[in-house]
């Protein structure tokens, strides 16, 4: 399944290996994320009250909801980026595959975590050369040999499309790249460490009109190989592109369904009124 | 009428702010021309390489010879920086990527503290506790002759107390700098804390590191009284840490004021003071060059 997938990218080069990076193997297939009467506090207040989710594997899910409502913190919670904010305190689990989250050592952390792609609201291309960027988590993973590293930075420059245009500039500070080279550029960094699941949190929100365009498709093209969640604001994306649909409205779950289920026919009225614009 | 009158409440401000930023510039002129014309006659007398490069100092003898000097402030300064560079780095990193909240609200103050003291309680805190504990521990462990603690090795120690505080203070404050995102960009790679500040945190700021270094030499280069309370005061160039030295702002300041009347003498002293203004200045434009330079590939 994945040669396949691999193929309909690089028509040019079908011959490369397809294991790219031997350190990692992406499992055939992807597994969904569980998450179980997970609540967040910060201080006082509650702000992801009893989520029950599950995201099916191979799917787009977007995740919609009015402003502050909680969504980029469950977003967060998935990798636990949210570990960082003082006083914080979580109940509930989440389930990667067989794997949970919330009660893992140091190590599987950071292991868990290169599982799981993380595409910023805005990019955010580390101080660092357009190839290193790509190679750093392999790196940091103890990846040495250069000639896999240049490998895997080429194919994943390729996978995102970004090969052509950087390929001569490679050890350029990757700040000089245009915004929506650098968000591309940020993809293919997270998929360079072979990763199960995607987290976008509005991915594409600071980019221009064609270069949200590319990066939706290429969502759209990498969920045959990856779980993906995405965040957004905009719903005619959410629209285009999403197979599953969660509502969230004050850190509550109101509704989850099949994307044209939820679009076409939402059950909850908070639902209806938030997807005709009357809440925000 | 009342749009007239603020152009011309613009047009003054910028004339009464320019004319001030000139002024300020006008005085490092002044200062520098001032040095130079008073130390005309030690100039006329030896020339410049022989000043520079002569380590004999006898002023009686009208032997004037700046290297030991020279050499005392370079070897003070370089041990000062080695020492509180490393250390303010990772004292900064633990304060904004480990650190819990509570440990920063305490130990905030606690630098302001430390880097608003004045140098003399340095100095006299080096003489009491620094130059005893060399006398008596460290230099016996490296030679067996005596020595009075009064050393490079004092000075440097010293100025490195003196410098670590305001260097934490800078690097906290670039390091805090670095967006979050950058942080989580790297932690949802996998990268562990200290991966994340030395690839990502450290690596961001790196102009901003290299300009508060240079803003620390600075400061240590011209750091006198503290300095001048343990080095020693010897006019001889340091072979080695546990040597005496002389820096250059303590020559000047032990010395100006006193035996004036000696020939050449105040011209000597101001002849230092142009030697240690022209040092602090060219490193000040070398290192602007080479921040231009790291800013252009960050």
């Amino acid at each position: 399944m994945r040669n396949l997938f691999l193929k309909k990218f690089l028509k040019s080069d079908s011959n490369e290996p397809f294991t790219v990076n031997a350190k990692f193997k992406h499992p055939d297939k992807a597994e969904e994320i569980n998450i179980k009467d997970f609540n967040l506090y910060i201080e006082d207040s509650h702000i992801l009250k009893n989520i029950n989710l599950t995201i099916p594997a191979n799917k787009i899910t977007c995740i919609i909801g009015p402003s502050g409502c909680g969504k980029s913190t469950l977003l967060k919670s998935i990798n636990r980026l949210t570990d960082s904010i003082e006083n914080v305190r979580k109940t509930g689990s989440i389930l990667l595959g067989n794997d949970d989250l919330q009660n893992c050592t140091e190590s599987e952390l950071v292991e868990l975590r290169r599982k799981i792609g993380l595409v910023p609201q805005r990019p955010t291309p580390l101080p660092m050369s357009i190839m290193n960027n790509v190679a750093y988590g392999c790196k940091i993973h103890g990846v040495k040999n250069v000639r896999q590293l240049r490998r895997t930075v080429r194919h994943y420059l390729k996978v995102v499309g970004l090969w052509d245009e950087v390929k001569d500039r490679l050890r350029s500070p990757a700040v000089r790249l245009s915004i929506g080279q650098q968000q591309r550029l940020c993809l293919a960094r997270s998929l360079a460490v072979e990763p199960e699941y995607i987290l976008a949190d509005e991915a594409t929100s600071a980019l221009d009109p064609v270069s949200s365009r590319i990066v939706e498709d290429l969502f759209v093209k990498l969920k045959e190989q990856y779980s993906i969640v995405m965040v957004t604001h905009t719903l005619r994306q959410a629209l285009r592109i999403a197979d599953y649909v969660v509502f969230i409205y004050m850190g509550e779950i109101i509704e989850v369904g099949e994307a044209k289920e939820v679009f076409n026919n939402p059950k909850h009225e908070l639902t209806k009124n938030y997807l005709q614009g009357t809440i925000s | 009428m009342s749009n007239q009158f603020r152009i011309i409440k613009d047009k003054t401000a910028n004339g009464v702010m320019s004319a001030i930023t000139i002024v300020s510039l006008v005085f490092v002129i002044i200062m520098g021309i001032g040095l130079y014309i008073k130390s005309i006659p030690i100039l006329e007398e030896h020339s410049l390489w022989e000043l520079v490069s002569s380590s004999s100092w006898q002023p009686f003898k009208n032997d004037f010879g700046f290297l030991p000097f020279v050499m005392g402030t370079i070897w003070v300064t370089m041990i000062a920086i080695i020492i509180a560079l490393p250390l303010s780095l990772m004292t900064a990193i633990f304060l904004t990527e480990y650190a819990r909240k509570s440990v920063k609200k305490f130990v905030y103050p606690a630098l302001d503290i430390l880097a608003s003291l004045p140098s003399v309680i340095y100095g006299v805190w080096g003489t009491i506790v620094i130059v005893p504990l060399i006398s008596d521990k460290i230099a016996p462990w490296f030679s067996s002759e005596f020595s009075t603690g009064y050393t490079v090795l004092a000075a440097g120690l010293v100025l490195s107390l003196m410098l670590l505080p305001i260097l934490v203070s800078l690097f906290v404050e670039l390091f805090v700098c670095v967006p979050d995102d950058l942080r989580a960009a790297a932690y949802s790679l996998g990268a562990t804390k200290w991966q994340t500040a030395k690839n990502v945190v450290v690596k961001k700021s790196l102009p901003g590191i290299f300009a508060s270094v240079v803003l620390a030499i600075s400061k240590a280069l011209g750091e006198t009284i503290a300095v001048l309370m343990v080095c020693g005061c010897m006019p001889e160039v340091p072979k080695g840490l546990l040597d005496a030295c002389y820096p250059l702002p303590a020559l000047i300041a032990n010395n100006y004021g006193e035996m004036l009347s000696l020939p050449l003498y105040e011209s000597a002293l101001m002849f230092a003071a142009l030697l240690l203004f022209v040092v602090v200045i060219i490193f000040n434009l070398t290192s602007r060059i080479i921040l231009k330079r790291i800013e252009k590939n960050n």
